[in-house]
């Protein structure tokens, strides 16, 4: 634990000069309502804590989580689909790269009014984000899977199913973990993105509703918790890795 | 090779050609090994020796001929005839030594969980790794591995090992030390043993006779007899006879590359 703190030391006072410097700036400029300062922003968070963590924060977690779920699904059924044949491969794999040059925030009022203001809207901008980095990553680990190792357990007679369990999946978790931690922040933008254009409820919408106020330091504070979230979680899939896969880097 | 013996390997006018090549790397090749025998198989790089490995475990599928183990052909579903040994130990470092050991039981099946650990354990014991089980692989030495990698083999069940240049990543001593414990566990457990070497002195060392791979492709093989008895220790290399055979083995294979 001390040790990591030594390490993260350079980046923690970087980080600290840094909110120095805006809070230098933006009390020099006095405009709260466009360049709100740190302590500005730390004390608005404060002021709207009851809304902001009992109403906004779950409905924002709650699309995360759904459209984390859903996506956690459908990435690995997709990988897991194109690794076993090579017909679905070369059926899905061009049409999935290509789907990502659509730009999902762009047509993401549309599925406002496709599914209404509720979570759902949401939920499929979350999902669209994210399911790619899941299926495309963790497809690649298993196709990573030493050909060696699938070789040697072959001649011991191991049909699909045992290969799959001893290499495959093994080889691929490190892959699913980075996969995680690229998609969870990813979430979160998604569930924000779909509140800002339309919601009833979310830190995202909340965000939103402050800027028409002319409220800069109640935009960022719905931000500011946003982000906090996002590294609570990659934080927490982190630990979760750290336990499951001992053998990072080895082999 | 005595046919009045039991064979353990026999190929029948086997061919094979790589899909990526123009010309039948194995071409007709007819060879049988007695059972109990220990052969090294000698050529150079890239002459085909591997294959005829890959053929007998079953990696490849020949394009003409038979392959006898123990007298029955390969093939239709046969599992478990012949222990295969690569190059690299091939641990799975998410595993213990102890389970990566038992994964051959754990194919076939139809033992506990309970069964396979004490199997593994006794197989550990055997090859000087006793108290290992329960290590990662990654905490055992280059020459650690390749021994619970042998073990690994050894609980295939089969009487036939397939060793495919199993020291070539050690170092010089431990690599002399491998070898002596190799033919030390050979002769406790009455298998057949091939191996592949590019290493005349190794192939020298280890074999009974050594079977040369004088041309590609690989037509036959060629069979030379060691002059030396078993047990044996390294100073029997320093004998005469031994480096006779020694440099001839290395005159044949140098003309190979040459040619």
């Amino acid at each position: 634990m001390k040790q990591a703190c030594k390490a993260d030391l350079p980046a923690l006072i970087f980080l600290f000069a840094l909110l120095l410097l805006w809070q230098a700036g933006a009390t020099g400029m006095g405009a709260a309502y466009i360049l709100p300062s740190p302590t500005q922003i730390l004390v608005r968070l404060w002021e709207l804590r009851i809304p902001l963590f009992t109403v906004h924060l779950p409905a924002t977690m709650t699309v995360t989580a759904i459209g984390l779920a859903i996506s956690l699904v459908l990435g690995l059924a997709l990988a897991a689909a194109m690794d076993s044949s090579d017909l679905v491969r070369r059926m899905l794999y061009p049409v999935v790269v290509v789907s990502q040059t659509i730009p999902t925030t762009a047509i993401a009022p549309l599925f406002v009014l496709w599914f209404g203001y509720g979570i759902w809207s949401k939920v499929l901008v979350t999902v669209l984000i994210t399911f790619f980095p899941i299926a495309i990553t963790v497809y690649d680990g298993l196709r990573a899977a030493n050909v060696e190792m699938t070789e040697l357990l072959r001649t011991y007679g191991a049909n699909r199913w045992q290969i799959v369990r001893a290499v495959k999946i093994p080889c691929a978790l490190p892959y699913f973990f980075s996969a995680v931690k690229m998609a969870v922040p990813m979430s979160v933008i998604g569930a924000a993105i779909g509140e800002w254009l339309g919601a009833k409820s979310g830190l995202g919408y909340f965000s939103r509703r402050m800027m028409t106020q002319l409220d800069g330091a109640g935009v960022f504070a719905p931000i500011v918790l946003l982000s906090a979230a996002a590294m609570l979680a990659v934080g927490v899939v982190a630990l979760l890795e750290r336990k499951l896969v001992r053998w990072r880097g080895e082999s | 090779m005595d046919t009045g013996k039991m064979t353990a390997l026999e190929f029948e006018s086997v061919s094979y050609r790589y899909p990526s090549e123009e010309f039948d790397i194995i071409d007709g090749l007819s060879f049988r090994v007695e059972r109990g025998s220990f052969h090294c198989i000698v050529g150079t790089s890239g002459c085909g020796k591997s294959t005829i490995f890959r053929l007998t475990n079953g990696l490849l599928a020949s394009k003409a001929g038979r392959i006898l183990v123990e007298g029955a052909p390969i093939g239709g579903g046969r599992k478990q005839y012949c222990g295969y040994m690569p190059q690299k130990d091939l641990l799975l470092p998410w595993r213990t030594v102890g389970e990566n050991v038992a994964l051959p039981l754990e194919i076939r099946g139809g033992s506990s969980k309970a069964e396979r650990r004490d199997r593994a354990e006794a197989a550990l014991e055997d090859v000087g790794l006793a108290g290992c089980a329960g290590k990662m692989p990654h905490e055992l030495s280059g020459g650690m591995r390749q021994r619970a990698a042998f073990a690994r083999t050894m609980l295939t069940g089969s009487d036939l090992l397939l060793l495919d240049e199993p020291f070539s990543a050690l170092d010089f001593l431990t690599r002399i030390t491998m070898q002596e414990w190799l033919l030390d566990q050979w002769q406790r457990h009455k298998k057949t043993i091939l191996f592949i070497t590019h290493d005349v002195e190794e192939a020298v060392f280890l074999s009974s006779s050594v079977l040369a791979v004088a041309d590609t492709p690989i037509r036959s093989l060629l069979e030379v007899p060691v002059p030396a008895d078993y047990p044996r220790d390294r100073s029997c290399l320093k004998r005469p006879e031994m480096t006779d055979l020694r440099e001839g083995l290395i005159d044949l294979l140098r003309k190979q590359v040459k040619g």
